[in-house]
Order: structure tokens, then C-alpha cells, then sequence
């Protein structure tokens, strides 16, 4: 499990499972009954963990209880979805009723078990793929959610596509402070701004946000791109921009200016860099790191030169798993670099950055 | 040996494959039982079946599927709904003597006994596994973190045996000495009841799917890995302290189905290319009964006299092999 997998996945085969979170009241069914209702020709399974009282319109609705497993290897966030495994496993022997599937979690719902099944069961990784994690956030009830709610806040940081819903309930004086959180707790997610759900299906399925070979398409200037925040409050995307850097992802602000006091956000991020690795202390750095900080690390993801290796490395994580594999070459006239983004809590900044800095060549 | 091709709509699952009154009948997951005698019977019994059990007397299967429902299947093709109350699916059941079903849905979970009374299983984690003791009084209940031990004609509390992680099945040894469960990491667990000592079954490379025991109880044979993995029994510590046999390796492919015969110390294996092999357990000789198919074997069971062999795989391939 926390091997450094070189495996290829045949990813083609597997079925698509989207994640949908989000508090309660953030328009996980509206979004749901739109993906459900709109003529894409695909049929999807759904599985919801409480029938809410607005209607789910869909032939394949499976109901589930929300069952956390911790597994028995001695690490507390080595956790899966019990549910989901039973759930999953049914569904799957009677291929070609669906195309895909849909997951709607609960509004509390921690989505690292989620996403953890994925990679720590076996039959399910045979059989399905983790497409992305959606997250719906409610514009106007946001930051009273952070300030009560650790799940509010890990949903955010734990998804690869930020729905920030019901936009037009706020003012827009208030949209870029909203933004500047958004973008503190997760640098990296796609953020939309949505009214009532509304969204092109494309921008949340069929992401590939967990396969290794397509981690950073969404993010091309992943190695390029600066740490700081650049304050560029006056250009937000909307759904329909197809601006080519996203200015959602220059805003990492990883160097620091943390102050948990302030929306009551505990996570942050990490960014570290470095010039060419050796391989032979990378490798046992990042096992070791994710074994140790894992409970602390909620996703995890990097692109890693090594020394004298003409194609790229590239890592992600969730908590203590941790998946890695080489992807395409270096292209000669590209800056050999590395660099990896942790996102989590209680994570020790000085201590990563200096051990990191170690495994340069 | 001979070999009857049964097959199942392609790409069907089959969920169960085995004997009812000596009739070969294969049940997949969509729901479709297929009979076959002389000329085939396909009965369309759930909107999705999500598992199944003979019953003791061996003349009738027990199904639930997606569709809430629990039916029963007799050798005619006749069937009837034995229930319908659940809103979740159910996929755990199992029979005990004189017809009585337990089943699983989620959380929820009911005994229903003979003359048709049923009892709540009281639990509150979800339902994983279900098995009866062999006399029928007591049903063990596999969850996360253990088994619980509920009376089925008694409102006492539930005996709970506690062993962390998740419990996703679970069986009794034939004398109803030993409780086995099958766990969510790639080992077994098992209790002593007179004393619930512990057993740790370990060092499976894969998920243990499924198990079964020789008809005196010697032996318990488990699949999850690259042969089957064959537990002593006859020792008064069981497996403890005890190497077991693997019998049956076939390079690098992955046991997914045993079974033992009926009469003989002899287990069926199946793999995941869809290849069935019978292994005697004294000497390890093996016994090639069917060639790499099309899917895993999924199930297996002997019928009574022990000379045919019902299987089937999850691609829809399935038959019936007769020794001779």
C-alpha cells in the first residue's frame, strides 16, 4: 500500500466514479438531478447515503449507510468505506447497465475514506476509478460553515473541482474574499462560480483527476507557476472561461501567512522545490514522510526530476497512500525541476522543506 | 470426467451454481435462475440478485436482490416471495434447518423462521456476513470490529466476539466448534467458542473470497491466493501453531472459489482464468477438470453424491463436470 507503485492501470476499462460533496443546502441534488437530466446519452448508477426530500431522478438509485472501516494495520487514517466496497461490488456484476457512477455523500461526510476505497480495495480498484472529487460550496453560508465545521473545510481542501455555488446570493465586495479562502484551503482545486448548479457537464466528469498520466493537465504550469500570492482579485473565471492559466491556480500562498484565527481555516499549504533528486533518497523520503505525517496530509501531489532519467516522475497522495510513476519524457528545452504540494494540517513546514532539500542531487 | 456446457447469458454473473433435488441450476446476478433438466428452465426471479443459498434440505434456493425481495426457488421452476419490506438492497443471506432464512439489508437485518414469525437482528453496524450454527439456534453476524452470536428463539442480549477490523463474512465449522470470518485485510479470523480463543489466519496476498470445510471438519480450504490455502482443523488448537497446506498452485494465477466434496478429503479450486482443478488433500494430487475459460469462477458446489460439479464465472460461462 505505501509502495511506490510503477503499475499501469488500464483506466479505460475501469468505471468513472464521481464524488460529489458538500454541506447540506449546497446543491448537491440540483447538481446531481442536472448531470442525470441532461441528453449526454451516458446512464449512470447513483449512490446517495441519505434519500433527501428533493427527489433524485434516475432509474439506478442504490442507498447506502455510511460505514467507516479503519484497516488493521496499526494507522488510524487508513480508513475506507465499508458501504461503498459492498455497494460497488454489486453494482458491478451487472456491467452495461451504466456508464458511470455517481456518488452523493452526506453533507458531514469525510471524503478521504471515500477516496481511500479506491486505492485500498482491491476488488474495487479492479473494477472502478476514482474520476474527481466535486465539491459544492454554499457562497452564502460558507464562512459560518469553516468556522464550525472541520468537514467543511477538509471538503474543500480534499476536492479536484470547487463548485462555488449560489454566487448570486452574495455581493460582489464580498466574492474576493471568498475566493482568497477558497484558494488558501485548496491552490489547486477548479474553482466555478455557479448559480443554482449550473455548470458544462465536461468541467466536472471525465476529469481524470487521480490518474498519474493525466494529474497535472489541468494544471500545465504546475512547475512553473509562482508560490505567491498575486492578488489578481480582479480577474475571476467563470465556468465559461477558458482562459488558459486559470488564475485560480496562481494563488497558492504557500508561503505561509496562515492565520487559523481568520475563518477559522487549519489547512494549509505546502510547496516545495528543487532543482534534480537523487532517486535513491527521494523514494524512501516520501514513503517515509507520508508514514509519519500521513494522518496530517490530506492530498498530496508532484512532479520529480531524477538525476540522469529522461522521463518524468510524478507522485500523488492521500494521507498514507501514496501512488507514484513515471509519465512523459523531459523536453529538451525544458527546465528539469521538481516539485511537490502538500495539503493538510499540522504539518510541519521547516521539517519538509529541509528534508526535501536533501534529496537533491 | 465429462463436462456439460451450461452457459448464461454472456457476460452474466453467476452468483450461484449448485444442485436443487440433484437438478443443476445456476442463479446471475441479473436476476435469471437457469434449470437444467433435460431441456433448460430460466426462471426470472429478482430485478437483480444479489446473493444466494440452497437450503439445508438441499431442494430449494433463497435469493435477495435489489429489489427488496426474498424469494424461494424450488427444482419445478416454481418459486414464491418470502418477503418484501426492504427499501435497500439485500445481499446477505443465509439458511438454517427447517427453512429458516436470515438476511441483511445494510443495517437491517431479519430472521424469518418456519411458521413464518420474524425476529429483528439487533445490531447496529451494518450487516456483512451471516451464517447458522449447524443445529439452527444461534446465527453469527459478521460487522466491523467482530462477530455478534444472536439466540434465534431468545430475546438475550447478543454474545459479541470482538477482534478489530472488518468482518465481511463468516461461516461455522461443521461441529459448530470454531466461528470463521473473512476480513476486510487479506486474513481470516477465527474463535474457539468454548473459550473464544482467537485464530489469525495471515499472510494472504489478496482477499480471502471464499472458504469452505471437508465434510468431517479437518480441513478448511480458502481461496485469495496463488493456490488454495488449506487450514488444519483436526488438532484441539485448530490451525495454531500450524503450517497450512497449498495445494494446487498454478503459477501465478489467483485461487478465487474452493469447495470441498461431500464424502472425500478432496477440494475443488477455482481460479480467476476460469480453470477448475480437484486436489486431494493426503498426497496432493491434482485433477485438472476444466481449462482456462472466459472470467473467474465465481461459484461452485458438489451435489450430494459428490460426482458432479456445478460452476460458473462472472463472463457467463457455466456448467456442470462429472467425474467418472
Amino acid at each position: 500500500m505505501n509502495d511506490v507503485a510503477t503499475q499501469n492501470k488500464q483506466s479505460d476499462e475501469k468505471v468513472p466514479v464521481t464524488v460529489l460533496t458538500g454541506y447540506l443546502g449546497a446543491g448537491k441534488t440540483t447538481l446531481l438531478n442536472r448531470i442525470l437530466t441532461q441528453d449526454h446519452g451516458r446512464k449512470y448508477a447513483v449512490i446517495v447515503n441519505e434519500f433527501g426530500e428533493i427527489g433524485i431522478d434516475n432509474d439506478l438509485i442504490v442507498d447506502s449507510d455510511e460505514e467507516i472501516y479503519e484497516m488493521n494495520n496499526g494507522c488510524v487514517c487508513c480508513t475506507v468505506r465499508g458501504d461503498l466496497i459492498r455497494i460497488l461490488q454489486g453494482l458491478m456484476k451487472r456491467k452495461g447497465r451504466f456508464d458511470a457512477i455517481i456518488l452523493e455523500t452526506t453533507g458531514l461526510a469525510d471524503p478521504a475514506p471515500v477516496a481511500q476505497t479506491f486505492f485500498m480495495d482491491e476488488d474495487v480498484q479492479a473494477k472502478t476509478r476514482l474520476d474527481a472529487v466535486v465539491a459544492l460550496v454554499d457562497a452564502k453560508h460558507v464562512m459560518a460553515r469553516l468556522v464550525d465545521s472541520r468537514e467543511a473545510e477538509d471538503q474543500i481542501a480534499f476536492a479536484d473541482v470547487l463548485l462555488l455555488n449560489k454566487i448570486d446570493l452574495i455581493d460582489n465586495q464580498e466574492k474576493p474574499e471568498l475566493l482568497r479562502i477558497l484558494k488558501k484551503i485548496n491552490p489547486h482545486a477548479m474553482i466555478h462560480e455557479t448559480t443554482r448548479a449550473e455548470i458544462s457537464l465536461d468541467q466536472i466528469l471525465q476529469r481524470n483527476a487521480f490518474d498519474l498520466a493525466r494529474i497535472l493537465d489541468d494544471d500545465p504550469k504546475f512547475l512553473s507557476k509562482p508560490d505567491h500570492d498575486h492578488h489578481h482579485h480582479d480577474h475571476q473565471c467563470g465556468p465559461d472561461c477558458d482562459h488558459d492559466s486559470h488564475v485560480h491556480h496562481d494563488h497558492s500562498n504557500a508561503q505561509g501567512n496562515l492565520d487559523p484565527s481568520v475563518h477559522g481555516t487549519t489547512i494549509e499549504t505546502i510547496s516545495l522545490r528543487a532543482g534534480e533528486l537523487d532517486p535513491n533518497k527521494f523514494l524512501p523520503w516520501i514513503e517515509k514522510i507520508t508514514q509519519i505525517d500521513g494522518p496530517g496530509i490530506l492530498r498530496l501531489k508532484g512532479i520529480v526530476a531524477f538525476k540522469d532519467d529522461p522521463d518524468r516522475f510524478v507522485v500523488q497522495g492521500i494521507h498514507m497512500i501514496l501512488e507514484g510513476d513515471y509519465q512523459k519524457a523531459w523536453r529538451s528545452n525544458e527546465k528539469r525541476s521538481s516539485r511537490l504540494v502538500f495539503i493538510g494540517r499540522n504539518l510541519d513546514r521547516q521539517k519538509l522543506e529541509r528534508t526535501f532539500a536533501a534529496c537533491a542531487v | 470426467m465429462m463436462s456439460t456446457i451450461a452457459n448464461l447469458e454472456p457476460g452474466a454473473y453467476t452468483q450461484w451454481a449448485g444442485f436443487l433435488n440433484d437438478i443443476p441450476t445456476f442463479a446471475d446476478a441479473k436476476g435469471f435462475i437457469r434449470l437444467v433438466d433435460g431441456k433448460e428452465k430460466s426462471v426470472d426471479i429478482h430485478d437483480g440478485l444479489l446473493c444466494a443459498a440452497s437450503d439445508i434440505d438441499g431442494k430449494s434456493l433463497v435469493s435477495g436482490g435489489e429489489d427488496g425481495m426474498i424469494c424461494r426457488l424450488y427444482a419445478d421452476g416454481s418459486s414464491n416471495i418470502v418477503h418484501q419490506a426492504e427499501t435497500k438492497w439485500i445481499d446477505k443471506i443465509a439458511t438454517g434447518p427447517a427453512g429458516t432464512i436470515a438476511y441483511g439489508s445494510g443495517r437491517r437485518g431479519k430472521i424469518i423462521l418456519k411458521n413464518d414469525d420474524i425476529r429483528e437482528i439487533n445490531i447496529d453496524r451494518t450487516i456483512e456476513g451471516l451464517a447458522f450454527a449447524p443445529k439452527g439456534m444461534r446465527l453469527a453476524i459478521s460487522r466491523y470490529d467482530g462477530i455478534e452470536l444472536q439466540w434465534i428463539n431468545s430475546d438475550s442480549p447478543n454474545q459479541f466476539l470482538q477482534w478489530k477490523g472488518a468482518h465481511t463474512g463468516v461461516m461455522f465449522s461443521p461441529d459448530g466448534t470454531y466461528v470463521i470470518s473473512l476480513m476486510q485485510e487479506n486474513a481470516l479470523h477465527g474463535w474457539r467458542l468454548r473459550d473464544k480463543k482467537h485464530m489469525q489466519m495471515t499472510g494472504y496476498p489478496s482477499k480471502v473470497s471464499s472458504m469452505s470445510w471437508s465434510h468431517k471438519g479437518k480441513w478448511l480450504g480458502t481461496s485469495g491466493a496463488q493456490a488454495a490455502i488449506i487450514w488444519p482443523f483436526s488438532g484441539k488448537d485448530g490451525p495454531m501453531g500450524k503450517a497450512p497446506r497449498e495445494l494446487g498452485g498454478m503459477g501465478k494465477v489467483m485461487v478465487t472459489q474452493v469447495c470441498f466434496h461431500p464424502t472425500a478429503e478432496m477440494l475443488a479450486v477455482g481460479y480467476e482464468n476460469g480453470m477448475i482443478m480437484a486436489v486431494r488433500i493426503d498426497d496432493g494430487q491434482i485433477v485438472s477438470l476444466r481449462r482456462e475459460g472466459h472470467g473467474t469462477i465465481t461459484a461452485m458446489n458438489w451435489d450430494e453424491a459428490g460426482t458432479r460439479l456445478a460452476f460458473g464465472s462472472d463472463e457467463g460461462e457455466a456448467g456442470i463436470i462429472t467425474l467418472s
